[in-house]
C-alpha cells in the first residue's frame, strides 16, 4: 500500500487539514479501501456540531481521540477508541456474513462509494467531491482542482549586476587583510620548490618521435656487443600441411588424429591438426594465435640460447677407407664342412700340427677325433667328465693330445712343457708341467686373482697369465713380472698371441676385442667392438695375417691383422668376413675357434653340438 | 708448495655466468622490472657448455645469464627510469589517499617517461640488422592492431600498432616488395623482400579474439613497446629510401577521389586519415615528384669471379622478378563484400593491380560493381546471381596461388563453387628425396613453360563423362594415359634435378644376377667398414642414417596416402558414372 500522509494545503473554501491513507491492492488493480481520517470534518459530509448545537444529541460527535495509531491495537477489544468525553466508542455490531455482503453489494447502488471508517468502524458514503478527489489522486493529479502547478517562476537572483547589493552588510575586515592561512600554504609551496620537492612542469619535448636513427651507422659494429651473442632463430616457416586447403595426403587419418591427441604436447611434430576447408569464407579464427605469439615472446627472453654446431657431413665420408677384403685374400669365406656327432655343446677344439686331424671335447663327456678333409669321426673317446680343454702337442714328431677337465691346458711351442689352469682362487691355479721329466711346478707364490687363461710366448721364455682385467707377462727365466697389460674390459675370456710374438689379442665377455701391441704400450692399440655379445674365444693364424673371434651371437668374425716388420708402422686391422652358421642354443653361440695350421681355414665349435669348417 | 691456493669455481666458465637471482640482486630490480629490462635490451639466458661446472658442482636447473650482459645492464639509463616510475606511482598513490587532487594532477604532469631510441640503435647497429629482426615485430604489431580497443592493453598502443602496420603495408605496396603469400589455418603469412632481406609476418584472420587467460599480457605489451619503436624507425627510414613523406601523405589527386561524394564526413578528421590510409587504395605522395629519369636502367657491373653463366642466370632472375612485380598490372579487380578486403587489396595493389570494393564496405572504393572495365571479381560464394559478361568470377585463392606461382594461373579451377585445387605453401623448397605433391610438380612444369597437357586431358574426360555411351575400356585407357602423364611429369622432374641414377632398361637375367652379387658384396664391404668406425663417428653416422631413413619413410607414407586417395576418388567417380548410366 502507498500512503501519502499529511499533505497540507489550504483552500479558499476552508476545507480543513486532511490526512489520508490510500490503500490499494495492486493485485486486483483497483482501490480496495480508502481510509479518510479527518482531523476536521468537512462541512458537507458531516455538519459540524458547533453549527448545529440543537441537533448535537441526535448526531453525536463520535470523533475518536486515540490519534494516529495502528487500529489493529484495538482488534481484540469491543471498543475502538474514546470520544471527546472519554467514553468508549464501541464497534458497531457487525454480523454481516458473506451473503449479506453480497446482497448489499447487489442492492445498494452506493455500495461502491461506501468505505469503512477505521477510526469509528462506521460505514461512510463518500460524496461526489470526495470521489472526484480520489479519482484525481489516482491519476496523479493534485488534490486541489484549482491548484496551478505551472505558475510563472519569479527569479530572485539574476545574472545581471544590480545597483543595489542583495544584503546591506558591510564587508568584513578579513576581506581587506592578507590571509594568514594562505600565506602559510604559499610559504610551504615555496619551501617545497626551493628544496626541490616540487618540480616545475616539464616543458613538452618537441623532438620528433621517429627520425633517421641509422643516419650515421657504423658498418663495422658488432651485433650484440660480444662474440657470445646468439641471434634468435627465426620462426619455422609453414609447410603444406598448414594450408587451409592442403593436398589430401597431408590430412591426418583417424588413427593418426587419435595418436596425435594422445601424445604429449611436447612430443608433437606439428602443433596443430591439419584441416581442410572448402573455401576461404569457411576458415575460422585460429584459437591459439595469441598463445603462439606469447610463446614466441617467452622463447625470446626466457629460453637459454646455445650455439650448436650442426655437423654437415656426408655420412659416406665418415666410413673409414679400408683396403677391400677382396685384396686381402685368402681368408675363409664359406662354410665347407660340418662335423656332427657330439650330443652336447662342444667346448674346445684342437688341430694336429700336420693339419690332418681335429680333436674336439664336449660336454657329453667324450673327445672325438675327426679327419679334417672328410668330416669323419675316427675315434670317440669317452673321458667320463666335461671336457673343458683339449690341446694337441705342437711337436709334429710326437702325437700327443692333452685333454683336461679343469679349465685350460696349453702347450709350449716346443711341445715339452704344458700349463694347466684350475678354477679355484688359490696360488695353485696355474701349474707348469714338463712331460719329459714328468714333474710339475707351481710358478706363483701368491694368487693374483681368478686366472682366465694362460699362454706361452711362441719364441721367447715369456708366460702370459690373463686374470679378469689384466694380462700379466712373466719372464720365466728371470722369474719376474715384465709387463701388465690393461685390457680395458670387465672380464677377459680368452687370449691369443701373434706367431711373431709382439701382438696379443684378448677377447672379453663384454663383447670387446682388445689388440695389444707389446712394443707400443700396455694399453690396447685398438679396441674392436664387432660382436654384439660376449666373446668366447679368439685365435691367430700361424702363417696368414688372420685372426678370428667367436662370440655368443653365433658368428665368427675373421679379421685381417697385418703386422709389419717396420716398427714405425702400426698393425693394420681390417674385418674381412662375418661367418654365420652356428645356431644359438641356451643363449650360447660359438664356443671355440681355431685356425688350420697351414690352410686359411677356420674351425668353430658351437653350442649346437657341431663343429664347422669355413674355407 | 707456495703460491696461492687455487680454489674451485673461481676461474674459468664459472665466473662468466651469473644466475638470474644473483643478477637481479646485482641490479637491485624487482623481478617484473628485470624482466622488462631483459625484454627491452634483448638480454637472454645462455646455456653454458659445461653446466655443472658453471653451477658450481650442482646439477639443479638454473638459468644463467652472461656476466658481461648483466654488467652492461648496470649502466643502462632506463634502470633509473624504472626506479623513478616506482617512486612516482608511490607518490601518486599517497596523493590519492590523502585526496590531494592538486598534487595528484601535478604529479601526473611530471610522469616519468622513457625513450627506447638508444636501445634500438644499440641492438641494431645497422639498418640491415634491424630488418633481419623485423619478423616478430611485424607479427606482434599486426596482432595488437586487431585487439579490441578496450581491456587488454592501452588504447594508444593498439592505435600506434595499427598505424605502424598500415604504414608498413603502404610501404610494401609502394616498393612492390611482396614476394609470397600463404593462407594457413593460423592466419595469413606474407613474405616481403626489403633490401634483400626476406621479412615474413603473419596476420590473424579478422575475427574477435577469444582472449586466453593463461597469457601474460604485460610481457606481450613490453615486447610491443619495443617493437613499435623499432618499427617506427624502420618505417621512417624505408619511406625516406623511397622518397616518400613520413608520416605518409596520400597523393593529392587520390585524396580528391577519396572524398566521400555526399559531402558528409566519414569519420572524424583525425581518424579518417588513418582509415583512408588503411584502405590501401591510394598511392602515397612523394617528396620529389617522380620523373622519367628515375627509371634509368641500372648499369651492370660484373662481379669479380663470376662466370658468364652465373651472370646470365642472375640477369634472368632479375627479369623474372620484374615480371613478377607486374603480375596484376592492367587488371581491375572488384572484391565482393564476403572476401577479406584488406589482405586481398594489399596483395593486388602490391602486384600492380587496381582494386575496388563496395562503397558501403569501406572508405576508398574507387569504382563500382557495374564498372564494365572490371576484369576479375573476387567472389567467395557457391554461386553468383547476375553475372556480368566480360569478367571472371574467381575465388580468392586464385590471387594467392597466382602470386606464389609468379604467373596468372588458368582461371578454370577457381570459378565460384568449384572444388578448389590444394593451396600449397610457397615457403617449402623440396630437396631431392623429399616428397613433392603432384600439384607442385604440375606447377613447376607450368613455370618452366611446359604445358603438361593435363588440362585438355581432363576436359576431355569431363566431356566423355558426359557422354553416356563411352566404354569401360576407354576409361581404362584414360586412366593409363593419366598415369603416363604423371610418370612423364615425374620423369621431367627427375631430369631437371639431374638425378644421376643409372637406369638400365633392358637387363638380362644373368647381368642382373651379377649386379646383385656385386651389390651384395659392396654392401657387405660397407658393413665391415662400419664395424671399424670409431665410437663417436659410428654414433654420428647412425644418427644421420636414422634421420635419412625417417625422411624417406615419411615421404613414402605421404606418397602412399596420396595414391590411396587418388584411387578412392577414381573409384567414386566411376561409381557415380555408372549410377548415372543406370
Amino acid at each position: 500500500g502507498v500512503g501519502g500522509t499529511g499533505h497540507p494545503h489550504t483552500s479558499s473554501r476552508g476545507v480543513g487539514n486532511w490526512g489520508w491513507g490510500l490503500c490499494c491492492n495492486r493485485a486486483d488493480g483497483c482501490v480496495a479501501v480508502l481510509m479518510v481520517a479527518r482531523w476536521q470534518s468537512t462541512s458537507c459530509s458531516h455538519p459540524r456540531p458547533s453549527h448545529h448545537p440543537a441537533s448535537s444529541s441526535v448526531l453525536q460527535d463520535i470523533r475518536n481521540t486515540v490519534g494516529n495509531i495502528p487500529m489493529e491495537w484495538y482488534q481484540d477489544f469491543p471498543h475502538i477508541g474514546y470520544d471527546l468525553e472519554g467514553k468508549r466508542i464501541y464497534k458497531p455490531i457487525r454480523n454481516k456474513d458473506e451473503l449479506d455482503k453480497f446482497l448489499e453489494k447487489m442492492e445498494n447502488p452506493d455500495y461502491w462509494r461506501t468505505v469503512q471508517d477505521k477510526m469509528t468502524g462506521a460505514d461512510i458514503k463518500l460524496t461526489d467531491e470526495q470521489v472526484d478527489l480520489v479519482h484525481r489522486l489516482q491519476k496523479g493529479q493534485f488534490g486541489d482542482v484549482h491548484f496551478n502547478p505551472y505558475e510563472p517562476a519569479i527569479d530572485f537572483f539574476t545574472h545581471e549586476v544590480m545597483i543595489h547589493p542583495v544584503t546591506n552588510r558591510p564587508a568584513d575586515k578579513r576581506s581587506f587583510i592578507p590571509s594568514l592561512i594562505e600565506k602559510e600554504k604559499v610559504s610551504k609551496l615555496v619551501h617545497a620548490i626551493k628544496m626541490g620537492w616540487i618540480k616545475p612542469r616539464k616543458p613538452k619535448e618537441d623532438t620528433p618521435t621517429y627520425y633517421d636513427l641509422w643516419a650515421h651507422e657504423d658498418p663495422n659494429s658488432i651485433l650484440g656487443r660480444h662474440k657470445m651473442h646468439v641471434p634468435a632463430p627465426k620462426m619455422k616457416l609453414p609447410g603444406h600441411e598448414e594450408s587451409y586447403n592442403p593436398p589430401p595426403e597431408y590430412l591426418l587419418s583417424e588413427e593418426e588424429k587419435l595418436a596425435w591427441e594422445q601424445q604429449e604436447p611436447a612430443e608433437w611434430r606439428l602443433n596443430f591438426v591439419p584441416q581442410q576447408y572448402r573455401c576461404l569464407r569457411a576458415v575460422p579464427a585460429y584459437p591459439r594465435f595469441i598463445h603462439e605469439r606469447f610463446e614466441r615472446c617467452l622463447d625470446l627472453y626466457l629460453c637459454p640460447r646455445q650455439r650448436k654446431m650442426r655437423v654437415n657431413v656426408d655420412p659416406e665420408d665418415l666410413i673409414p677407407k679400408l683396403p677391400k677384403p677382396r685384396d686381402l685374400q685368402p681368408f675363409p669365406t664359406t662354410q665347407a664342412l660340418v662335423y656332427r656327432g657330439h650330443s652336447s655343446l662342444v667346448r674346445c677344439l684342437s688341430v694336429s700340427p700336420s693339419g690332418q686331424w681335429l680333436a674336439s671335447g664336449s660336454d657329453d663327456g667324450t673327445v672325438r677325433f675327426w679327419e679334417v678333409c672328410t668330416a669323419r669321426c675316427m675315434k670317440t673317446l669317452p673321458v667320463g667328465g666335461v671336457v673343458k680343454s683339449v690341446a694337441w702337442n705342437p711337436n709334429p714328431t710326437v702325437c700327443l693330445v692333452a685333454v683336461c677337465a679343469l679349465k685350460q691346458v696349453t702347450w709350449h711351442g716346443k711341445g715339452d712343457y704344458f700349463a694347466t689352469v684350475v678354477a679355484d682362487n688359490s696360488n695353485m691355479q696355474v701349474l707348469i708341467h714338463q712331460t719329459s721329466k714328468r714333474w710339475s711346478q707351481n710358478p706363483f707364490r701368491k694368487s693374483k686373482g681368478l686366472v682366465q687363461c694362460v699362454l706361452f710366448h711362441p719364441i721367447r721364455p715369456y708366460f702370459f697369465v690373463a686374470t679378469q682385467r689384466y694380462v700379466r707377462v712373466y719372464n720365466l727365466l728371470k722369474q719376474e713380472l715384465t709387463k701388465k697389460l690393461m685390457a680395458n674390459c670387465k672380464w677377459v675370456s680368452s687370449m691369443a698371441i701373434h706367431p711373431a710374438g709382439d701382438n696379443v689379442i684378448c677377447g672379453s665377455y663384454d663383447s670387446k676385442l682388445a689388440w695389444f701391441d707389446l712394443d707400443l704400450s700396455t694399453r690396447p692399440y685398438q679396441l674392436l667392438r664387432h660382436h654384439r655379445k660376449a666373446l668366447r674365444s679368439v685365435a691367430f693364424h700361424k702363417h696368414y695375417p688372420l685372426f678370428a673371434s667367436g662370440s655368443d651371437d653365433g658368428t665368427v668374425i675373421v679379421c685381417h691383422g697385418m703386422v709389419y716388420n717396420d716398427l714405425l708402422q702400426n698393425p693394420l686391422l681390417v674385418p674381412v668376413k662375418v661367418l654365420k652358421g652356428h645356431a644359438l642354443t641356451l643363449d650360447l653361440g660359438v664356443l671355440d675357434v681355431i685356425f688350420h695350421p697351414t690352410q686359411p681355414w677356420v674351425f668353430s665349435s658351437g653350442a649346437d653340438g657341431t663343429v664347422r669348417l669355413y674355407t | 708448495m707456495g703460491g696461492l691456493e687455487k680454489k674451485k669455481y673461481q676461474r674459468g666458465s664459472a665466473t662468466n655466468y651469473i644466475t638470474r637471482n644473483k643478477a637481479r640482486k646485482k641490479l637491485q630490480l624487482s623481478l617484473p622490472d628485470f624482466r622488462r629490462l631483459c625484454i627491452l635490451k634483448g638480454i637472454y639466458p645462455h646455456e653454458p657448455k659445461h653446466k655443472k661446472k658453471v653451477n658450481k658442482g650442482s646439477t639443479a636447473a638454473r638459468t644463467f645469464y652472461l656476466l658481461k650482459d648483466i654488467k652492461f645492464l648496470l649502466h643502462e639509463p632506463i634502470v633509473n627510469k624504472f626506479r623513478e616510475y616506482k617512486i612516482f606511482v608511490r607518490k601518486l598513490r599517497k596523493a590519492y589517499g590523502k585526496s590531494e587532487w592538486g598534487t595528484a594532477e601535478r604529479l601526473k604532469d611530471n610522469k616519468p617517461t622513457y625513450k627506447l631510441d638508444h636501445i634500438v640503435k644499440e641492438r641494431y647497429p645497422t639498418f640491415v640488422d634491424a630488418l633481419r629482426d623485423l619478423d616478430d615485430a611485424l607479427s606482434m604489431c599486426f596482432l595488437f592492431s586487431t585487439f579490441p580497443r578496450t581491456g587488454k592493453c592501452h588504447v594508444q598502443t593498439i592505435q600506434l600498432c595499427r598505424r605502424l602496420a598500415v604504414e608498413f603495408l603502404n610501404y610494401v605496396i609502394a616498393s612492390r616488395s611482396l614476394r609470397k603469400v600463404f593462407l594457413s589455418i593460423k592466419g595469413i603469412y606474407y613474405q616481403a623482400e626489403v633490401l634483400g632481406q626476406p621479412i615474413t609476418w603473419i596476420t590473424p584472420y579478422a575475427f574477435a579474439h577469444d582472449h586466453p587467460t593463461d597469457v601474460d599480457y604485460r610481457v606481450m605489451a613490453t615486447f610491443t613497446e619495443f617493437y613499435t619503436t623499432l618499427l617506427g624507425f624502420v618505417n621512417f627510414r624505408l619511406y625516406h629510401s623511397l622518397n616518400l613523406h613520413y608520416p605518409p601523405k596520400i597523393d593529392g589527386q587520390a585524396e580528391v577521389e577519396l572524398k566521400p561524394a555526399e559531402g558528409k564526413e566519414y569519420a572524424m578528421d583525425s581518424e579518417s586519415y588513418l582509415e583512408k590510409l588503411s584502405a590501401l587504395s591510394a598511392s602515397l605522395a612523394r617528396v620529389v615528384a617522380p620523373t622519367q629519369e628515375d627509371d634509368v636502367e641500372m648499369d651492370e657491373f660484373p662481379v669479380e669471379g663470376e662466370t658468364a653463366e652465373q651472370m646470365d642466370a642472375r640477369r634472368k632472375e632479375q627479369e623474372a622478378l620484374e615480371k613478377h612485380k607486374k603480375l596484376f598490372e592492367g587488371l581491375r579487380f572488384f572484391l565482393n563484400r564476403e572476401v577479406p578486403r584488406e589482405p586481398l587489396a594489399f596483395i593486388i595493389r602490391c602486384f600492380g593491380g587496381q582494386v575496388s570494393w563496395d562503397k558501403s564496405l569501406c572508405i576508398g572504393a574507387t569504382y563500382d560493381v557495374s564498372d564494365p572495365s572490371i576484369t576479375h571479381q573476387i567472389v567467395d560464394r557457391p554461386q553468383v546471381e547476375q553475372q556480368v559478361v566480360g569478367r571472371y568470377y574467381l575465388q580468392p585463392q586464385w590471387v594467392f596461388d597466382s602470386v606464389n606461382a609468379k604467373l596468372c594461373l588458368p582461371v578454370a579451377d577457381y570459378f565460384p563453387g568449384v572444388l578448389l585445387p590444394p593451396h600449397l605453401s610457397p615457403f617449402v623448397t623440396e630437396q631431392e628425396g623429399d616428397y613433392i605433391p603432384p600439384e607442385k610438380l604440375k606447377l613447376l612444369a607450368m613455370q618452366r613453360g611446359e604445358d603438361p597437357g593435363e588440362e585438355s586431358e581432363e576436359e576431355e574426360e569431363e566431356e566423355e563423362e558426359e557422354d553416356d555411351n563411352d566404354k569401360d575400356e576407354e576409361e581404362e585407357e584414360e586412366d593409363e594415359s593419366e598415369k603416363e602423364e604423371e610418370i612423364k611429369l615425374k620423369k621431367m622432374e627427375e631430369q631437371k634435378t639431374q638425378s644421376n641414377k643409372v637406369q638400365c632398361m633392358a637387363v638380362g637375367l644373368r647381368l642382373e644376377d651379377k649386379q646383385r652379387l656385386e651389390q651384395e658384396q659392396q654392401s657387405e664391404e660397407k658393413r665391415l667398414a662400419i664395424m671399424m668406425m670409431k665410437k663417436r663417428e659410428k654414433y654420428l653416422y647412425k644418427k644421420i642414417m636414422f634421420g635419412k631413413k625417417r625422411k624417406i619413410r615419411e615421404a613414402n607414407k605421404l606418397a602412399a596416402k596420396r595414391k590411396a586417395h587418388d584411387t578412392a576418388m577414381k573409384e567414386e567417380k566411376k561409381k557415380t558414372k555408372k549410377a548415372r548410366r543406370a
